[in-house]
């Protein structure tokens, strides 16, 4: 399992029924099943990534996160994963209100688009940047909506969500230490790795006040 | 020979004494019909676990049987599932304890259109003075696929199996094993419907209906009374067989299998089909044209051209939410069960599309599913055929069912 796989599973509570959206070879959901006692199901793309999964025993469908997560219940899940996968999507908006809405928690991975070195061979080459993260050229990336942490921060401000916890790591997966400065992260940030909850209706005793 | 049965009565298929189980109370039909007695022939493969918890059920298709695993005692053919289902195969009966039985309805020790009429008298009908049994034929009452899993259930209780580890299932049989989990769900632990559907599609109730046609055509089916005369509607229900036949392969299995390949006609003018002329228009024939009648021709002796009509109908009227205003997920609400849905890509008569509707139908339901679109060009039958990533998906998904059911069945050392 990647390392960045590991602080996903930190995350979640032991027991949990977990989707996992874009489950590859199913090492996160068998990890969530076996050390975590978890109800954990995938969806992927891949059919040959979904052949092999069911064949090892791990309940996946063949699906993707644009047009499979409306079929789900309200609060089907405690949490709603998508690893590396909101820049790829059609409608990122989208999916992740459909996430927060069949799970009480969602759990986001993404390569920061905001990083130095991205920003400096934009600034210095004027061409889109190539980069051990962002490795295909431009007609050819499935990345379709980068973004950068500070934008994801102000989607999550835009639609309300809370951000219960959030990490800057490297593209290995190792944790990286810019996590008081949100501006320091989206510069030196490989990746991002959000929890997010609904922002729930404020108790009464609130309102009244 | 395969260009016989235009022509000519087959000779009369072998009686064969069938396991059954017998239930003299009979069953509640959906037609409101209730049917006694009622018999269901079977076969077991495996030992049944002290705790009873290793059943698996396997439903066959529209023109299957129970004689899944070992030869055919009719045909003297392989069993129609012996590459999945054996010591050691993805269905392993060295572990599990496998149940298949013959569907209500049938026509191979099952109670079904060629079974006596209880309610009519043996009467004498040849010169000989033999008395002959008036057989259901016609009049037997309509079923449905739930009816089918009805008697599938009667039998389980009677094999004194409370719960099901598993039911599984390809086309028809998967319309029994989604029937069996809207039904009994508490007795289904995991559910493998392969190549099939919530519903019978209008394309394919057009199928049916012409396979129908055919054997009505025949002038040997006798208003469904063929029996009286000792004949069998050969040509129609032939036919038939061919019609569906072309529609559980695929463009590409066919062209691979025959191409435009031709062959030099038999020299029996009835060959032709046109005595008058043995050598003019048919002179050769399609070798594609050669296998389907072959098809046809070897059906006849084995499967009751009355069973034909009453099954097909049964399906025609498989609609899983039709009590529940067209919504498949109601049926599956609150279930335990554990799917696994299985497709191929090139099976234009239970497309991907109709199991991606049952598949999402489930996720509305909350229930615990895998879906697998198996990449084949072999068609519909690519269920019963050489697969290997349909084998390891089967093996792979029974085998984390079983982990999660607790059974702990290691094959024999």
């Amino acid at each position: 399992m990647r390392l960045d796989q590991k602080l996903i599973a930190q995350m979640i509570a032991p027991g949990s029924r977990v989707l996992d959206i874009g489950s590859g070879d199913g090492s996160l959901i068998d990890h969530l099943f076996r050390e975590r006692g978890c109800d954990a199901r995938g969806i992927e793309i891949d059919m040959q990534e979904v052949t092999r999964s069911v064949a090892h025993g791990l309940p996946v469908v063949h699906g993707d996160a644009d047009h499979d997560l409306a079929h789900y219940p309200d609060e089907s899940f405690d949490y709603v994963v998508l690893q590396r996968t909101l820049q790829a999507v059609e409608r990122p908006r989208e999916v992740l209100r459909q996430m927060l809405r069949i799970g009480r928690h969602a759990i986001v991975s993404f390569p920061n688009f905001g990083h130095w070195e991205l920003r400096l061979k934009l600034l210095t080459t004027g061409r889109m940047p190539n980069t051990a993260v962002w490795s295909t050229p431009w007609f050819a990336t499935p990345n379709i909506h980068p973004c950068t942490i500070r934008d994801f921060l102000a989607l999550c401000s835009d639609e309300s969500y809370r951000v219960i916890d959030w990490m800057a790591i490297d593209e290995e997966g190792e944790r990286a230490p810019w996590r008081r400065s949100i501006r320091l992260a989206n510069l030196f940030g490989e990746q991002a790795l959000f929890l997010l909850g609904r922002n729930e209706p404020a108790s009464r005793d609130e309102r009244l006040k | 020979m395969e260009a016989r049965i235009l022509t000519d009565q087959p000779e009369t298929p072998l009686e064969v004494d069938h396991q059954r189980a017998v239930f003299p109370e009979g069953l509640s039909l959906d037609c409101g019909a209730m049917l006694a007695p009622v018999e269901i022939a079977y076969r077991t493969y495996g030992i049944l676990s002290a705790a009873r918890d290793n059943a698996i059920l396997i439903c066959h298709a529209l023109t299957g049987d129970q004689y899944v695993a070992e030869t055919h005692p009719v045909t003297g053919r392989p069993g129609w599932w012996e590459r999945m289902v054996g010591p050691g195969k993805p269905i392993d009966t060295d572990r599990f304890f496998v149940i298949c039985s013959n569907v209500l309805g049938g026509c191979m020790g099952s109670t079904g259109p060629r079974s006596p009429n209880p309610s009519r008298p043996a009467f004498d009908a040849r010169e000989d003075g033999d008395a002959v049994q008036e057989l259901w034929g016609t009049e037997f009452p309509p079923i449905t696929i739930r009816d089918m899993v009805r008697a599938q259930h009667a039998l389980v209780r009677q094999l004194g199996i409370e719960r099901l580890f598993a039911v599984i299932g390809g086309s028809m049989g998967g319309m029994q094993t989604l029937e069996w989990a809207a039904t009994y769900p508490e007795m289904v632990f995991a559910a493998i419907p392969i190549a099939t559907a919530p519903f019978h599609s209008a394309q394919n109730i057009a199928f049916n209906e012409v396979s129908r046609q055919a054997i009505f055509a025949d002038p040997d089916w006798r208003g469904g009374r063929y029996w009286e005369s000792g004949s069998i509607p050969a040509r129609g229900l032939a036919v038939a067989r061919m019609m569906a036949h072309i529609t559980y392969l695929s463009e590409e299995a066919l062209t691979r299998k025959f191409g435009r390949r031709t062959r030099r006609q038999n020299a029996s003018p009835e060959a032709s089909g046109d005595p008058e002329h043995p050598l003019s228009f048919f002179g050769e024939i399609f070798e594609v044209e050669s296998y389907l009648r072959h098809q046809g021709s070897s059906f006849v002796l084995r499967f009751d051209a009355n069973s034909y009509l009453t099954i097909t109908r049964a399906m025609d009227w498989m609609d899983i939410g039709a009590e529940h205003d067209g919504d498949y997920a109601a049926p599956f609400v609150g279930t335990r069960t554990r799917f696994c849905v299985v497709s191929f890509t090139s099976d234009w008569l239970f497309p991907t599309s109709q199991s991606r509707v049952l598949v999402r139908a489930l996720n509305r339901a909350a229930a615990n599913v895998s879906f697998v679109e198996i990449d084949s060009d072999k068609g519909h039958d690519a269920f019963l055929l050489d697969e290997p990533d349909f084998d390891r998906t089967i093996r792979g998904f029974i085998s984390g069912a079983a982990e999660h059911a607790g059974l702990h069945i290691g094959p024999k050392p």
